[in-house]
């Protein structure tokens, strides 16, 4: 099936950044969410808040960032730092998969736009601007719009979670812990192409659920979504090469 | 430093920023000397679907009932209404009412 529309280099223009901005809507509830949710762990660990502020600006991973401050060490040392380097790694080495996939698009770019395009990446923004890919879109705008919008909501979503830390200490019982697989399942629908398509998707969980069981920590999500990946470039090409209408 | 900013946490978010950081310009930095043939190409299309999938389908199975049930529920939603929004408040709220009425998970 040659559905693939030809894919154009990428090119700024503003008429994007409101559909930008509208598609990553989706992702507030569970981004304020999450980010409270991090707040309130925070401060019941003993951060501050302004250190809570920096690791939100800089490690911008939540996911990594929620991991890292569950199991912070009492003291830090070098080898309880390269601890958490290494969880962090585990955690984020999915977004190298993500801007490897954004290189066909954002390539055509100068380096001094896109390398700092690709530091806006996160699950929910990279998936949104995929699906606009996939439709043909090539407006830059239309991915760095969204990624600095929610890199906003993020970098304030912690601050009343740490204020309400009280209130906050279960965050299980508001669903926050199902914010991020739910967006996640919500999206899988829109990214069915048929059976064919979704064979990469089993070998993934397939992997990714033999991994979790057999090995502790997260490399189970980069080793489903490498495995998923492979497969699909080891399938041959479509057979319907033939165009059917 | 001061209390306010620890100088040994902010040593460890610097090491934790660098590989977060070395993570996401490194993918886009290798590409640079790939040559997308048709195989990469299914490769990289093949991503968004896959990652979903590893990320989430490990939580979903040792969640529980309430989780594979919130999750079914906001697929449900995707399906029908065809809203991500929608979907995600209602695996949300559907989680969070379980709860409330007592089902473990």
């Amino acid at each position: 099936m040659t559905t693939h529309i030809p894919k154009a280099p990428a090119y700024w223009a503003r008429d994007a950044i409101m559909p930008g901005i509208i598609a990553i809507g989706p992702m507030l509830p569970g981004t304020l969410a999450f980010g409270m949710a991090f707040g309130a762990l925070c401060a019941q660990k003993g951060f501050t808040l302004a250190e809570v502020e920096v690791m939100m600006a800089t490690v911008y991973g939540g996911l990594s960032q929620f991991v890292a401050v569950q199991s912070w060490p009492s003291t830090l040392t070098p080898s309880t730092i390269a601890t958490l380097a290494l969880l962090t790694t585990t955690v984020n080495i999915r977004f190298f998969l993500m801007t490897a996939s954004m290189r066909p698009w954002f390539g055509t770019l100068p380096p001094w736009q896109s390398y700092p395009a690709m530091l806006l990446v996160t699950d929910g923004g990279w998936l949104a601007a995929m699906r606009y890919r996939e439709h043909g879109g090539a407006n830059a705008w239309f991915y760095v719009a969204g990624g600095i919008v929610l890199y906003f909501v993020w970098l304030v979503s912690a601050i009343p979670g740490f204020l309400l830390a009280e209130q906050l200490s279960d965050p299980r019982k508001f669903g926050v812990d199902l914010a991020m697989p739910a967006f996640f399942a919500a999206m899988l629908v829109p990214a069915w192409k048929g059976p064919r398509r979704a064979i990469p998707w089993l070998v993934s969980g397939v992997v990714a659920l033999t991994v979790h069981w057999l090995v502790p920590g997260y490399w189970f999500i980069i080793a489903g979504a490498l495995c998923g990946a492979l497969s699909a470039g080891l399938m041959d090409e479509p057979p319907a090469q033939e165009r059917p209408a | 430093m001061n209390e306010f900013l620890r100088s040994d946490v902010m040593l460890a978010f610097a090491v934790m920023t660098a590989v977060t950081v070395a993570s996401r310009l490194g993918g886009f930095w290798l590409m640079r000397y790939v040559d997308v043939t048709p195989r990469v190409r299914r490769m990289l299309d093949a991503l968004p679907g896959s990652i979903i999938v590893a990320a989430a389908l490990p939580v979903a199975v040792n969640g529980g009932p309430v989780v594979m049930f919130a999750l079914a529920a906001a697929m449900a939603v995707s399906i029908i209404r065809r809203n991500d929004f929608i979907a995600v408040i209602t695996g949300m709220t559907v989680a969070a009412l379980a709860r409330a009425l007592g089902f473990g998970g």
